[in-house]
């Protein structure tokens, strides 16, 4: 069963002006392990699709399952919990807690879900296996280099074991060679990991690390 | 790491602003308490300065009828209608007095001398009798009057007649029949010749068993007043519990005002917390897409609204014990009302309102925050 399956979704965000259409009818299925680029102009609907896979927003009409729930129906609680147990976000200008360390933001998701024991423990294993040394693990985001904060923002991502990884412009901060250094973390994650990545992107060099690339105009998937 | 914890810090992040917040619930605080102490203390000198509690029946003519005198045969209709009870008609007026060539003014007050110890204590010298001419002097009199010769044993020139003061009165406190503690006191025989009048203005019924007052009173109503009102008739309990009532709601008024200020304090926190919102709503986004729930992003603000009035409700009691030794001390010239359990209470109001007041502000913003869209809150630059 595919971790994301998309049917028929349609989104329409209605305005004074006239109804926008972001989403036409898209249909997607994505697998377990898969790493899947999706691409598109702006205005293409990117966004959109990358909000309803994550999750943040429902779609007008359509059939959307991801980790084997539908997501017609859930109300807000059911949404965030659905992105607290099985998504895990990496953003393009990485977002961490500024009022927490390094490792207290990693630890935070593991709090969310009410585990008690083993947080701290959990959360320097995952930092380790992104690449970021024990001295780091204290200090406060600001006071880390923006590879640095995106790994960790990948070890946020990851420290729950999500279904899979949401990443929107992950390199679109950082220079070409942390960029690719980041890439080469992700691309680990999934062929070591099995870890299914989606990622949102501008940048037509990142479809070398991708199995597939779906592309989106106008709100269609177009191949 | 707890969202208690996550509050904590954020306040902390902001520390001169959260300083500012919690002063506004430390003015607030100290606002309530020390106005309600205040309030309070004078309920409680109150009851310290009234001497007689509630054993009195006070008789006074009904206004319009006979001149707003009790006749003789009026007081001896009451005291047959009170049975054993005493009843100790009296008259008074302000009159100016002189000893030597020392003029000034005092209340009279004349009473049967034969009454006079049922009412009276003497602390020293004696009673005087209704005939010899003696008077007896107010503690208070006696004590402001001993450098112009007022004392035992001096002659005092009353009217045109001149009295010998046979005895100092023992200090009685303030009473709602009598006042003496300043007054002299001569007997009705003599004020009777004096002034040329048979008849009293009013007269006390000292009730034996406290419990029996309602019957006493129904006793002389049913007597005097059984066809047209002749008297009133007011038992002193009556009349502490209007008095009582009276610095209650002084008290309330007080207490009201520094609640007034503990709004401030709230619009201040309001304040303080919609700016912390507004500043963090990526942060929220962030917080909300990694999966933290509206309730749990509520809760962390609510926290913070509940720290800054923890905060201010612990100091502004500190500081309330302080201000409220100085309001008794000043205001009322005696601390100990500060350690009264009723007074204390009033502290822990402040306290209780300062908390209250801020979570109450913090519920709005916290809503706000909690409510956020998670999508336009993580494009929020």
């Amino acid at each position: 069963m595919p971790v994301i399956s998309f049917e028929n979704v349609r989104k329409v965000y209605p305005l004074p002006a006239g109804d926008v259409v972001a989403l036409a009818g898209v249909d997607i299925a994505i697998d377990e392990g898969e790493f899947v680029l999706i691409m598109g102009p702006s205005g293409s609907g990117k966004s959109t699709l990358l909000n309803i896979m994550g999750s943040l927003d429902v779609p007008t009409s359509g059939e959307v399952t991801i980790a084997g729930n539908k997501i017609s129906g859930m109300d807000d609680d059911d949404l965030t919990l659905l992105r607290r147990d099985h998504i895990g976000f990496v953003f393009q200008q990485f977002n961490l807690i500024p009022l927490l360390s390094i490792v207290e933001n990693v630890e935070y998701p593991l709090i969310l879900k009410g585990r008690q024991n083993g947080t701290r423990e959990r959360a320097e294993e995952v930092l380790r296996a992104v690449g970021i040394t024990e001295t780091h693990f204290t200090h406060k985001p600001g006071e880390l280099s923006g590879g640095q904060q995106q790994r960790v923002a990948i070890a946020r991502a990851l420290v729950n074991d999500p279904d899979f990884l949401l990443c929107d412009e992950p390199t679109g901060n950082l220079d070409s060679k942390t960029g690719t250094a980041i890439m080469t973390l992700l691309d680990r994650m999934n062929r070591e990991e099995g870890k299914t990545v989606v990622m949102v992107t501008h940048d037509p060099r990142m479809t070398e690390y991708a199995d597939r690339t779906i592309r989106l105009v106008d709100g269609k998937v177009v191949e | 790491m707890t969202f208690f914890d996550l509050a904590r810090r954020n306040v902390t992040r902001h520390w001169l602003r959260s300083s500012l917040a919690v002063i506004g619930i430390v003015i607030g605080v100290i606002a309530i308490a020390s106005l309600g102490i205040m309030g309070n203390s004078i309920g409680l000198m109150f009851d310290d300065m009234v001497s007689d509690v509630g054993d009195t029946v006070i008789v006074s003519p009904a206004t319009g009828v006979g001149g707003g005198k009790l006749t003789e045969r009026q007081v001896s209709d009451i005291a047959r209608a009170v049975g054993s009870n005493d009843v100790i008609p009296f008259s008074s007026t302000g009159e100016r007095i002189a000893v030597g060539d020392k003029e000034s003014a005092a209340m009279i007050y004349a009473i049967p001398a034969g009454d006079i110890p049922s009412l009276l204590e003497v602390e020293s010298g004696s009673y005087p009798k209704d005939t010899g001419g003696g008077c007896l002097i107010g503690s208070e009199l006696a004590a402001n009057s001993r450098e112009n010769g007022l004392k035992l044993g001096a002659r005092v020139r009353i009217g045109d007649e001149t009295l010998r003061v046979v005895g100092v009165l023992k200090e009685r406190g303030m009473g709602f029949d009598i006042n003496p503690d300043y007054a002299i006191v001569v007997p009705y025989a003599w004020y009777s010749s004096h002034y040329d009048e048979d008849d009293y203005d009013q007269a006390i019924v000292k009730v034996r068993d406290v419990n029996n007052i309602d019957a006493v009173k129904e006793s002389i109503e049913q007597k005097m007043n059984r066809r047209e009102d002749t008297v009133t008739v007011m038992d002193t309990r009556a009349i502490l519990e209007s008095v009582f009532a009276a610095t209650e709601s002084i008290t309330v008024f007080l207490a009201g005002i520094g609640a007034i200020s503990l709004l401030v304090a709230g619009v201040s926190i309001l304040n303080v917390m919609l700016m912390s919102v507004t500043e963090r709503i990526k942060e929220i986004g962030v917080l909300r897409s990694i999966g933290t729930r509206r309730g749990e992003v509520m809760r962390m603000f609510i926290y913070e609204a509940l720290i800054l009035g923890l905060a201010g409700a612990l100091i502004g009691g500190a500081l309330s014990f302080c201000t409220g030794y100085l309001v008794t001390a000043v205001f009322v010239q005696n601390p100990d009302y500060l350690f009264d359990p009723t007074s204390l209470l009033y502290i822990v109001f402040g306290m209780l309102f300062g908390v209250i007041t801020s979570v109450a502000s913090g519920l709005y913003p916290a809503w706000k925050a909690a409510n956020l869209n998670p999508i336009q809150a993580l494009r929020h630059e």
